[in-house]
């Protein structure tokens, strides 16, 4: 598996570096979603340190909704997509290197950015830092149902249909997530929703990889 | 109608094979639209006449609560769309499943035929729950596990209904609704814990397996005649639109 794997990351991460913006092109997004809530629910600090980790989450999950639309669309293209499917390699481990590598790519910069947003909501610094670990659980699980939904919706007209078919899936991510950042702003427990949030990247490790490897033997067909 | 009838079902078995099948050659599309077509009046006037009952056990015999007073009377249509609206996500799920395995090509008919109706129970439910909730809660809506999760359990509907009605290509339609339906057959109970400990507020459920109803038994009667006339609407309907599906299917392959 490791042997299919490390070459396919390899490539996607040169891939990505020679086209910047693609990645950087949901960072931005995340900061610029997280900046525009202040202001339309006005400078309270008291409600901005409400509502921070929930708009934070919000922001991060759009984000990879936004990334996830060009996941498989240039190797479906330039027919990359049916060589990797003739390859004799599990397709399971192919599909799961490409998606790590996307996750490497697009979700570890909204990592490096959401401190910045947090600090925008006055968040505390315990609040922070529970904030990157819910995010550093729970975006592989976002990116990795979002990628079944991009395999699923590959080659159709619109990008709206991927954001139907992966949000109302991953409502539990984001309760888990934006509820671990709540409850330490209020003092209670954060393990129990970091536990939650682990347990579902599990499930979706299992099996979201070798659903998309069907889905995209589908699109290809 | 007569150009399906002459697709031979199963062209290479031997007459006494077919016979032996019994009802598994009902998983031959020809076969089926024909025992369709005679199902669909039976289950739909059974949907009928379980419906008059219910309505009539449940407007006319059965008591006034005495703490909500008529208003609980909702009940005979809440209840019976929620709990469908569920179940048929499951049945649905369970057709997807088959198709993938077996390669059947009425499964995934099955699933899609199904999908509508159980989106329009989910909608019945939501609707007649916010009118319930007005006078009793006095609010349309709270953010509480059952209803968010059903509000949920309407976009999983929508999101498999938008995309095999965005495929063309009726395979990749049918295989690819099925992965989605079975996704979400693995995500509803994630979901329904996870907004439960979210927020809790509604009542609890007053009709379990296990303990006796806390409701009387006028009450029951009439919400059961009404989960009857449910079932039978759903698979009056279902297999109505099974037909037609049916139907075009055979011209689109004839087409090609």
């Amino acid at each position: 598996m490791l042997a299919t794997a490390i070459p396919i990351f390899g490539r996607e991460l040169r891939t990505a570096a020679r086209r910047p913006m693609d990645a950087l092109g949901a960072l931005l997004f995340f900061v610029v979603v997280g900046s525009v809530f202040p202001l339309a629910v006005g400078p309270d600090a008291a409600l901005l340190a409400a509502i921070g980790p929930g708009v934070v989450w919000v922001a991060a999950l759009l984000a990879v909704m936004i990334s996830l639309h060009r996941l498989f669309l240039p190797d479906l293209e330039d027919g990359v997509l049916e060589q990797l499917l003739l390859s004799p390699r599990p397709f399971a481990g192919i599909v799961g290197a490409r998606i790590a590598a996307h996750w490497l790519v697009s979700c570890l910069p909204l990592l490096a950015a959401a401190p910045l947003l947090g600090l925008q909501f006055g968040l505390t610094a315990p609040a922070i830092g529970v904030l990157l670990l819910s995010l550093l659980l729970g975006t592989p699980t976002l990116v990795l149902l979002g990628a079944l939904g991009a395999a699923l919706t590959l080659g159709l007209r619109g990008n709206v249909l991927l954001a139907l078919i992966v949000l109302p899936m991953c409502v539990p991510v984001l309760i888990f997530g934006s509820g671990a950042v709540a409850a330490s702003q209020q003092g209670l427990p954060v393990e129990p929703h970091l536990s939650l949030l682990g347990a579902c990247l599990l499930v979706a490790v299992c099996l979201c990889p070798w659903a998309v490897g069907a889905a995209l033997r589908l699109a290809v067909e | 109608m007569d150009s399906l009838r002459r697709i031979d079902p199963q062209p290479l078995a031997p007459a006494a094979t077919r016979r032996r099948n019994g009802w598994r050659r009902l998983a031959s599309p020809a076969v089926f639209h024909g025992w369709a077509g005679r199902a669909v009046p039976c289950f739909a006037a059974l949907a009928g006449v379980l419906a008059a009952a219910g309505l009539w056990v449940g407007f006319a015999v059965a008591p006034t609560d005495h703490q909500q007073g008529e208003v609980y009377r909702i009940i005979f249509i809440h209840v019976p769309a929620a709990w469908m609206s569920m179940f048929i996500f499951l049945v649905a799920a369970f057709h997807a499943a088959m198709g993938l395995v077996f390669h059947t090509r009425l499964s995934a008919l099955m699933a899609r035929a199904l999908a509508p109706t159980g989106a329009l129970f989910t909608v019945i439910a939501l609707w007649t729950g916010a009118v319930w909730g007005k006078p009793t809660w006095g609010t349309w809506w709270v953010w509480d596990a059952r209803l968010t999760s059903e509000l949920i359990l309407l976009f999983l509907y929508l999101g498999y209904l938008g995309l095999v009605s965005a495929i063309d290509d009726p395979r990749r339609a049918d295989r690819g609704g099925a992965i989605v339906l079975l996704a979400g057959v693995v995500n509803v109970p994630i979901i329904y814990f996870s907004v439960q400990w979210w927020n809790t507020l509604h009542q609890g459920a007053s009709v379990s397996l296990t303990a006796a109803p806390a409701m009387a038994h006028t009450m029951l009667a009439g919400m059961l005649l009404m989960v009857g006339a449910c079932w039978a609407y759903a698979v009056a309907v279902a297999l109505a639109r099974v037909r037609c599906l049916i139907v075009a299917r055979d011209s689109l392959a004839r087409r090609r």
